[in-house]
């Protein structure tokens, strides 16, 4: 299947609109083409590409939904997948949360395409793999990463005159470099639209340099240090901190947002008022979807933390009639501010503390508290008097991303940031915390 | 390491459209009716032939049904119930010492023989930077055979409503017990996989597994506090008999604290202790930290057993595959190699096991077909093996594989993937009873909890579901804020008992994730309740603003 422009997914949409029987039809048609390069001991293990587009369509009676897809665009495809979903419907019990299709909606389109990253090929992936293993070797050092790059577009619709279509493309690249015998680990991660701002050769060379520096790691005592945090190391912390921002989770005491004696903490200061935390579709250096497809509600820019108050909370449909409130689409990015410096001058005005590169296995320990558990990870090292002074082995830390957001020394400069298990598009920027809570020592390199 | 596709399904809820994750959506009676056996054949000859003549040595052809059903519940509503299929075919060849993979959603002779030459086209292009070829370890062909999960009801034709009514009534009990909120889900999985290679093998397959978790949520506004208690059971790879527990599948834990499962499970009556114990735990006493004996119930074991000793003996890990993504592992080959490295203390042994019936990795043939067995992976307290694929086989000086190859999809490749690991049960008669009698400090640990571990599986931290505190030899109090600290090699050597075969139960793990792009797959663990000495444990309570 080729990838549908703006009036072939309009035809396919009003076509599977026209042949539902249902009460209302809402449709959705994702197209991508994704390529993608792993390599490890330096040597290419696994070359992919993959091309799909679906089509889901929803249809609901009364309060009784059924959902089904497919990836066939014949006109007898469509019909089948309709009857699908009307078939389902109908075994379907009624939800009495059941919200119905919304009306007309304004998507103000956002840049979010790029024919550079849409003309990446094999080759393209497959030098990306090349300077990066040639550069690893060249110092005596073993690289494993992956290369990956999506061109596609998005479309949804539905019986009540909505309409939305947009183009999209990404790239990511992650690559560890470590020393031959283990004793050394350096990492670094990039994330674009466009591929005219990646560089896989000056990625790499990060994470050669951190690998090469972070050899004979010393041992600190775990404890509270001031921290400089990488955007990668925040990335995830900052990211998970966000599921608990569901109003209705909040409104029902679940979250760390809830009010003591009912109702939730909407307006109330909550982090260091250097936190400035917003969504923005448009933004030019993390554009996403100008819409949130599971709801078809277009997104807003929307301040989430402003001065350190909680200036707004996720509502679904649902709970937002419920309580009165207006839903919009559900965020699909996270930008932070912060100040002009960069992670070197961060650790040039830092007397002691630990400068981390990266975080790793990050799980939720309470969620009352928001506390997290995790490791550092590929470049862990001891400041003193401005300077990187030796690397230190990898710490273990317990920490709540409400506490590290109150315990802020300095921000730095923003920089785009993708996520790995966070469903965010971020631009973050490094961080100076002081009294991070390191609980334990990892010998892992 | 757990990933979080699964969650996908349950976000889509308050009719708002539904993304499935695994496939397409389809009718549930269409699920019953298999591909041809024949029609298969025919597809892999046809890649098969195509991989040669374009100059493969060998070719391999997956041809894959995947069909699933997610019910999503929510207090006493059904959010979602969705049925999804995925079809397809995954090529994989050597050519010039190279792989290549190359997968296609055409079912068609043209369509697969055009995926084997593309197959073949980006293994000669990764041989150009490729530093050895690949060596695969040999495998006899099988011709043709089939293999399937034994079960005695079929999942697929119970009746939605029977299911939907079953996630409700586990919620209502969980409500009527002390829970505020409950959720409650129930996955089910059909894979069927048709494998065939060049060395003469035709293997049909039909895997069939559940699992139905649950969480209760018990809200005081007045302290403004919360707390959780998740289901108790396992995923499994067996039919919806699962559900029907009789009173031989249930029992009494350790001082009688809850009731625990085995064969079978009782979802409404866990779920009314689910909403019971998240109640209490609003008042339960917080710990105080310092090291404490820790005995450790197989359903909390498990996971602890799966980021410890599971994903540190994968032989990709250790040789640096995974180096950018999951990790390495501590347990390197100069540690295997001494025959001395002791990774646990001499009570301990782990067996690798793709045979066991239930377990979620049981299967007749891996992804490369390769029959499935079982061996030793540490025994008395040392490491002896690892888990190893053809092609690594030669790495460790096995002179065949070990059936560790699994792909999560059709379009996916195949790759190095754990099978059952498992504690073997102690030799002499000790009921978990018995094994507290012996302990003066001690916590006892029930259900899986928080999980995070490093790069190289050594230093963790687990929590759990339940904690009871054991002063002299009794078990006291429950408590909370709980969680454990350690690294590998201390914590199996710091274990001092083990319960006996009688006591020896499976948990799972339904979305483990490793690969990238990331794949997941599910494996289960089993043991017995399980004794460590002087563990350290921190106190997990935190005040925020």
């Amino acid at each position: 299947m080729k990838m549908l422009n703006q009036e072939e997914a309009k035809r396919v949409c009003d076509k599977v609109m026209a042949l539902s029987k249902a009460d209302e039809c809402r449709v959705q048609i994702s197209g991508n083409r994704r390529g993608n390069i792993r390599y490890a001991r330096n040597s290419v293990s696994t070359a992919g590409l993959v091309e799909n587009t679906q089509l889901t369509v929803s249809v609901a009676f009364g309060k009784r939904q059924g959902t089904a897809s497919v990836n066939e665009f014949d006109d007898k495809s469509l019909e089948k997948a309709v009857r699908r979903a009307e078939e389902v419907a109908r075994l379907a019990p009624e939800n009495p949360e059941f919200v119905p299709a919304i009306k007309t909606q304004l998507y103000k389109g956002s840049n979010t395409y790029s024919a550079a990253t849409a003309a990446i090929d094999p080759e393209y992936r497959a030098e990306v793999a090349a300077q990066s293993i040639n550069s690893a070797r060249k110092k005596g050092l073993v690289a494993a990463g992956f290369f990956s790059d999506s061109t596609g577009f998005e479309t949804v619709a539905n019986s009540n005159g909505v309409f939305g279509y947009q183009t999209l493309t990404n790239l990511g690249f992650t690559v560890t470099t470590r020393t031959e015998d283990g004793r050394g680990s350096g990492w670094v991660t990039r994330s674009a639209n466009d591929a005219a701002k990646f560089d896989a050769r000056e990625a790499s060379d990060v994470a050669i340099e951190k690998a090469l520096k972070s050899v004979d790691a010393k041992a600190l005592e775990p404890g509270r240090y001031t921290v400089i945090l990488e955007p990668a190391a925040t990335s995830e912390i900052i990211g998970r901190m966000f599921g608990a921002f569901d109003a209705r989770q909040a409104d029902e005491g679940r979250s760390f947002l809830s009010k003591k004696g009912g109702g939730n903490r909407l307006g109330e200061k909550l982090f260091d008022e250097q936190v400035n935390l917003w969504a923005d579709p448009w933004n030019t250096d993390v554009p996403v979807l100008a819409w949130d497809n599971a709801s078809m509600l277009a997104r807003e820019r929307t301040d989430v933390i402003k001065g350190g108050k909680i200036e707004s909370l996720d509502y679904t449909q649902y709970w937002a009639q419920k309580q009165d409130k207006r839903a919009f689409g559900r965020h699909g990015n996270m930008i932070m501010s912060g100040g002009g410096k960069s992670t070197e001058e961060l650790i040039a005005s830092t007397k002691k503390g630990v400068l981390v590169t990266r975080t790793w296995y990050i799980r939720m320990v309470d969620p009352q508290s928001l506390l997290l558990t995790g490791l550092t990870r590929d470049g862990t090292f001891y400041i003193e008097n401005g300077k990187i002074k030796h690397p230190i082995k990898n710490f273990r830390f317990n920490e709540s991303p409400v506490t590290m957001l109150n315990n802020i020394d300095e921000l730095g400069k923003p920089v785009v940031i993708g996520g790995d298990e966070v469903r965010f598009q971020m631009m973050i920027p490094p961080m100076k915390v002081r009294d991070f809570n390191f609980t334990s020592l990892s010998d892992a390199v | 390491m757990e990933r979080r596709s699964f969650l996908k399904v349950g976000a889509a809820a308050g009719g708002s459209l539904l993304i499935p994750v695994f496939g397409n959506a389809i009718a549930a009676e269409e699920l019953l009716n298999p591909m041809a056996v024949q029609f298969k054949k025919s597809l892999a000859d046809a890649a098969m032939n195509a991989a040669t003549k374009a100059g493969a040595s060998y070719c391999d052809v997956r041809i894959g049904r995947y069909l699933n059903q997610f019910i999503t519940t929510r207090d006493l509503n059904v959010e979602n119930i969705v049925n999804t299929e995925s079809s397809g075919v995954g090529v994989r060849v050597i050519a010039g010492g190279a792989y290549g993979f190359c997968s296609t959603n055409v079912m068609t002779l043209d369509s697969v023989a055009e995926a084997a030459r593309q197959a073949v086209a980006i293994a000669r292009a990764n041989a150009k930077l490729q530093s050895e070829p690949v060596q695969l370890a040999p495998v006899k062909g099988v011709g043709d055979v089939a293999w399937a999960t034994p079960f005695k009801k079929d999942w697929r034709t119970v009746p939605i409503k029977e299911k939907a009514e079953m996630l409700i009534a586990a919620n209502k009990a969980g409500m009527d017990a002390g829970a505020n909120f409950m959720q409650s889900m129930l996955f089910q999985v059909n894979q069927q996989k048709y494998f065939a290679s060049t060395d003469g093998s035709y293997i049909d397959q039909d895997m069939h597994r559940l699992w139905s978790p649950l969480t209760a949520t018990a809200v005081d506004k007045a302290t403004n506090r919360f707390r959780t208690r998740d289901g108790l059971s396992s995923p499994v790879s067996m039919g919806y008999e699962f559900f029907d527990a009789k009173p031989e599948n249930k029992f009494k834990a350790a001082g009688g604290v809850t009731t625990l499962y085995k064969g079978a499970y009782d979802l409404i009556e866990d779920a009314r202790a689910a909403g019971r114990q998240a109640r209490e735990k609003l008042t339960a006493k917080s710990v105080e930290p310092g090291k404490y004996d820790l005995v450790l119930s197989p359903e909390h074991l498990f996971l602890t057993i799966h980021e410890s000793v599971g994903h540190a003996t994968e032989l990709d890990r250790v040789l640096g595959y995974e180096a950018n993504y999951a990790g390495t592992s501590f347990a390197t080959l100069d540690k295997w190699q001494s025959k001395k490295f002791k990774y646990g203390s001499e009570r301990v042994n782990f067996v690798a096991d793709r045979t066991t019936s239930g377990s979620l990795a049981c299967v007749g043939y891996d992804d490369e077909g390769v029959p499935a067995k079982r061996w030793d992976i540490i025994k008395d307290g040392i490491l002896v093996n690892y888990q190893a694929t053809r092609d690594q086989a030669h790495v460790i000086g096995e002179k065949e594989s070990q059936g560790c190859s699994y792909a999560d999809s059709w379009s996916s490749v195949q790759f190095q993937r754990m099978p059952n690991v498992s504690l073997q049960a102690g030799k002499k008669p000790l009921t978990p009873d018995d094994m507290i009698k012996d302990v003066k400090k001690g916590i006892y640990i029930l259900g899986r909890g928080s999980f995070s571990i490093d790069q190289q599986r050594y230093n963790f931290q687990f929590g759990g579901q339940l904690y009871f505190e054991i002063k002299n030899g009794k078990i006291t109090n429950p408590l909370e804020d709980v969680a454990y600290q350690s690294n590998t090699q201390e914590f199996w050597n710091a274990c001092s008992a083990l319960c006996d075969e009688r006591d020896w139960r499976m948990g799972g793990s339904f979305f483990d994730g490793k690969g990238q792009p990331s794949q997941v797959s599910c494996v289960s663990h089993g043991s017995p309740t399980t004794r460590f000495n002087g563990i350290n444990v921190i106190n997990t309570a935190r005040k925020i603003g």
